[in-house]
């Protein structure tokens, strides 16, 4: 499996299940259907932009970092446009989230090979 | 008439034992080590400014069968060109008639050396992968060694295995790799590293000539079939250093010719001397060591293969696991992962207790 598309679908599964999450929180629970659809979106954005970066540099501590920033920086946008404020609440997990996917991208699938002339 | 004292008689041996490389290029700058065959120099060849080691045969007799073994031992090494195996520069013969062949310096420590150092089992298994590799490229280029032990194998400076004497080694025809009938074999004598068991032998038989080490060779290499060695000869070998770096002890001796005065003692199985050796490390080394070789893994290829898996810590082909075994080799080998989600977990439980709290 390729680093790109282990990010992808580490990113839906991840997101799909921080939206699901959402259910918990009485204040936005009727919104559960749309916080569930842009956390995944969240998600899938995040893991292939990781996946990418992942198969371009294989190194796992800049891995996980990027992946940090990426899932804190998404997160962010997330909260910023969201109401209520819940920074904390989406940017913990999400940057969580984007931990987990630049360490399971550098870790795992297929590494490119490199053409030799 | 003054007599020569000891000191002096000694320092005149010393001077007539040491080479003549005036012929060469080649300038002398100490002895590196010094076997029954020959001396190992580290030379310096100012043409290219660089140091390098130079095996000198230790009698005049460049057109004696063991001159001409030494210039095959050479050629043998100069056809194998891989990172695992020393290169060989030049060849040639001293004025005063000993063979020569100039090497890469190699600076380092030996296998069973590193061994002692290193605690790792994943870095020793990671060494003797690449081993196996070194010795896998040989044999695809029809070259069995006959004579893999820890102290052939040197760990270099910056981590790189080489795989070193090839002195014993055998050409394969090239049609006929897994056969050895037809087989061109070099014999070289015993070469004296110690009155121990990892001392190398040549001792003729009536079945043909038996070379290798106690403990390392195979038993149809300690029953000196000749004709019966193939690559899986040296799968054994590989095995027994396998034994070595799981264990720190080396295997028993087979039973042959080698070993007239010894009692077949069966090699312990390594958990019973390591419990820790995992059950897949131990059925690799098992399956290298075993008597026949048709039960063993028909090259060293296959061998590194198995390796690499254990490393990666994905199932092997000597092992078969039941399902508790696989379950427990996933977990051990995701538990970052694992953990990681876990902790995200946690997380999200702390976060949705608090909301409701």
């Amino acid at each position: 499996m390729s680093k790109p598309l282990i990010g992808i679908l580490l990113g839906a599964v991840l997101g799909t299940f921080d939206g699901l999450t959402a259910w918990f929180t009485p204040a936005v629970r009727n919104e559960l259907a749309s916080i569930v659809v842009s956390s995944t979106f969240k998600g899938i954005i995040a893991g292939i932009a990781i996946g990418f970066f992942a198969k371009k540099y294989q190194s796992l501590p800049i891995g996980i970092m990027f992946g940090l920033a990426v899932g804190a920086l998404l997160a962010f946008l997330t909260a910023h446009f969201a109401v209520g404020g819940y920074y904390f609440a989406i940017m913990l997990p999400g940057s969580m989230v984007g931990l987990i996917v630049g360490f399971a991208t550098q870790k795992y699938g297929q590494v490119p090979r490199v053409a030799h002339s | 008439m003054r007599s020569l004292s000891d000191k002096k008689i000694e320092q005149l041996r010393s001077i007539a034992a040491n080479p003549d490389f005036s012929s060469t290029k080649y300038r002398i700058v100490k002895e590196l080590a010094r076997g029954g065959m020959g001396t190992v120099y580290l030379a310096e060849d100012p043409e290219l400014s660089r140091q390098i080691a130079i095996k000198v045969l230790s009698t005049p007799e460049a057109n004696s069968e063991i001159g001409r073994r030494m210039v095959r031992e050479a050629q043998i090494i100069a056809r194998l060109e891989h990172s695992g195996i020393v290169p060989v520069h030049d060849v040639g013969v001293l004025p005063d008639g000993r063979v020569f062949y100039a090497m890469r310096l190699v600076r380092g420590e030996r296998l069973d050396e590193y061994a002692a150092r290193a605690g790792s089992v994943k870095d020793r298994l990671r060494k003797f992968q690449a081993a196996c590799d070194a010795v896998a490229f040989a044999h695809a280029h029809g070259v069995i060694h006959r004579d893999l032990k820890p102290q052939n194998i040197m760990i270099g400076s910056f981590g790189e295995v080489l795989v070193l004497d090839w002195g014993v080694a055998k050409i394969l025809p090239p049609h006929r790799v897994s056969e050895a009938s037809e087989a061109e074999t070099l014999m070289l004598p015993a070469r004296k590293q110690g009155a121990n068991d990892s001392q190398s032998i040549s001792e003729d038989t009536t079945h043909g000539t038996i070379m290798g080490t106690p403990g390392y060779m195979s038993p149809e290499q300690a029953r000196g079939e000749v004709e019966q060695l193939n690559q899986c000869s040296d799968v054994y070998s590989l095995g027994a250093i396998l034994y070595f770096l799981l264990t720190n002890e080396s295997p028993k001796p087979t039973k042959g010719h080698a070993t007239p005065d010894r009692q077949f003692e069966p090699t312990p199985r390594p958990r019973e001397l390591n419990a820790k050796i995992s059950k897949a490390a131990e059925a690799i080394c098992m399956k290298a060591m075993a008597p026949s070789n048709l039960d063993r893994y028909t090259s060293a290829a296959e061998l590194s293969t198995d390796i690499a898996r254990l490393v990666d810590a994905e199932p092997v082909s000597a092992y078969r696991e039941n399902a508790f075994e696989k379950t427990g080799r996933w977990l051990g080998k995701n538990r970052y992962l694992i953990l990681l989600v876990l902790a995200y977990l946690l997380m999200r439980f702390f976060f949705i207790f608090s909301a409701r709290g």
